[in-house]
């Protein structure tokens, strides 16, 4: 009954079980905290425009984003992966996103930034419909525990127009 | 010598009743693992719900020896989404995020673009020859949580082949020579 196997048996199982318990409990703790995220775009210049040998067409374009995105992190939080994606709809394609921009913020001290960059990733629609194009940037965030659930959310901003000519 | 010489004298007094219960008592640990795993399959609607990370392509977010928790449910698949795919021709799934999304306006089909966050480029150098976009059908699923080096333990049981039988013999030596 009280041999050694029994009680290393027996230590393991506890051992195990507070550490699942306290992982489920960190996870859980995450839904207490209420972010306010904010977030800003502005499209600074369209770098260049043109149609590609394949017919499909691409754009550079140079934007500034400032965002606070220090709310997200609680003590659970390991890291956050944010990415800027153009979003917009053609005749052919119901959505199309395209990620232009990622990051990933270490800590709460790095959370609140402003960065002044051209696309990180090629800015490509699948046949050539941007001319003149209205678009969506949004802001995606995900937040990557230290254990347990991962949570996304994200700040859409309307109203970008791509340029009517190619240049 | 003590506790080698009592294991010893326990096997030699096994009785035909005590081997039958230890039989079953190792029949139902074996049989109810076998359901929980069935059951997380379909409570996820993933052929395989628990995937162990094996790259540091997604580094530092995901390291090797990390556990994820996959779900595949009908929701369409967006930017930023992390999913576990398969590629034809490879025979190990790769998990990573998703950067572009084209949906298709009247099938409402999917071409995805992924990328590892650690790695320089996107991953159409990993997808088949002349592979431009993955489908739906590719996609196992997408992770929804996560859990921090339990899976170190099937990375050693399947590098070092040996250490997994010395376990599986301590186990089934413990099951059998246990008395309550």
């Amino acid at each position: 009954m009280h041999s050694l196997g029994f009680r290393v048996n027996a230590l393991l199982t506890l051992g195990v079980t507070v550490l699942a318990l306290m992982c489920v409990m960190a996870s859980l703790s995450d839904n207490l905290s209420v972010p306010s995220p904010s977030a800003n775009v502005q499209v600074l210049n369209f770098n260049w425009f043109q149609k590609q040998s394949e017919g499909n067409e691409e754009v550079s374009l140079t934007f500034k984003i400032s965002a606070d995105l220090q709310s997200m992190f609680t003590w659970n939080t390991k890291q956050v992966f944010v990415f800027l994606a153009a979003e917009y709809e053609t005749p052919k394609n119901s959505l199309n996103q395209v990620s232009l921009w990622d990051g990933i913020i270490p800590s709460k001290e790095h959370a609140k930034f402003s960065i002044h960059t051209t696309n990180k990733y090629r800015f490509v629609d699948q046949g050539s419909n941007l001319r003149g194009k209205e678009f969506n940037l949004t802001m995606h965030w995900h937040v990557m525990p230290k254990t347990g659930k991962m949570f996304a959310d994200k700040i859409v901003m309307t109203g970008y127009r791509m340029p009517k000519e190619y240049r | 010598m003590g506790w080698i010489g009592e294991t010893i004298d326990s096997i030699k007094s096994l009785q035909i009743r005590q081997v039958l219960t230890q039989a079953v008592s190792l029949g139902m640990i074996v049989t109810s693992a076998l359901i929980i795993w069935k059951a997380l399959m379909c409570i996820t609607g993933s052929e395989s719900p628990v995937v162990v990370v094996l790259s540091g392509s997604m580094e530092p977010g995901f390291k090797r020896g990390d556990i994820l928790f996959l779900h595949m449910s009908k929701d369409p698949i967006r930017a930023g989404e992390i999913v576990v795919f398969n590629v034809d021709g490879r025979e190990i799934p790769i998990v990573h995020r998703v950067i572009k999304v084209h949906e298709r306006q009247d099938t409402g089909e999917v071409d995805v673009l992924t990328k590892g966050d650690n790695n320089y480029g996107d991953d159409r150098l990993l997808y088949a020859h002349g592979q431009l976009w993955l489908q739906r059908h590719h996609i196992m699923g997408r992770a929804v949580g996560f859990l921090p080096y339990v899976g170190w333990v099937t990375i050693i049981m399947t590098e070092k082949p040996i250490i997994k039988y010395i376990l599986i013999g301590a186990l089934g030596l413990l099951v059998i020579t246990s008395k309550d």
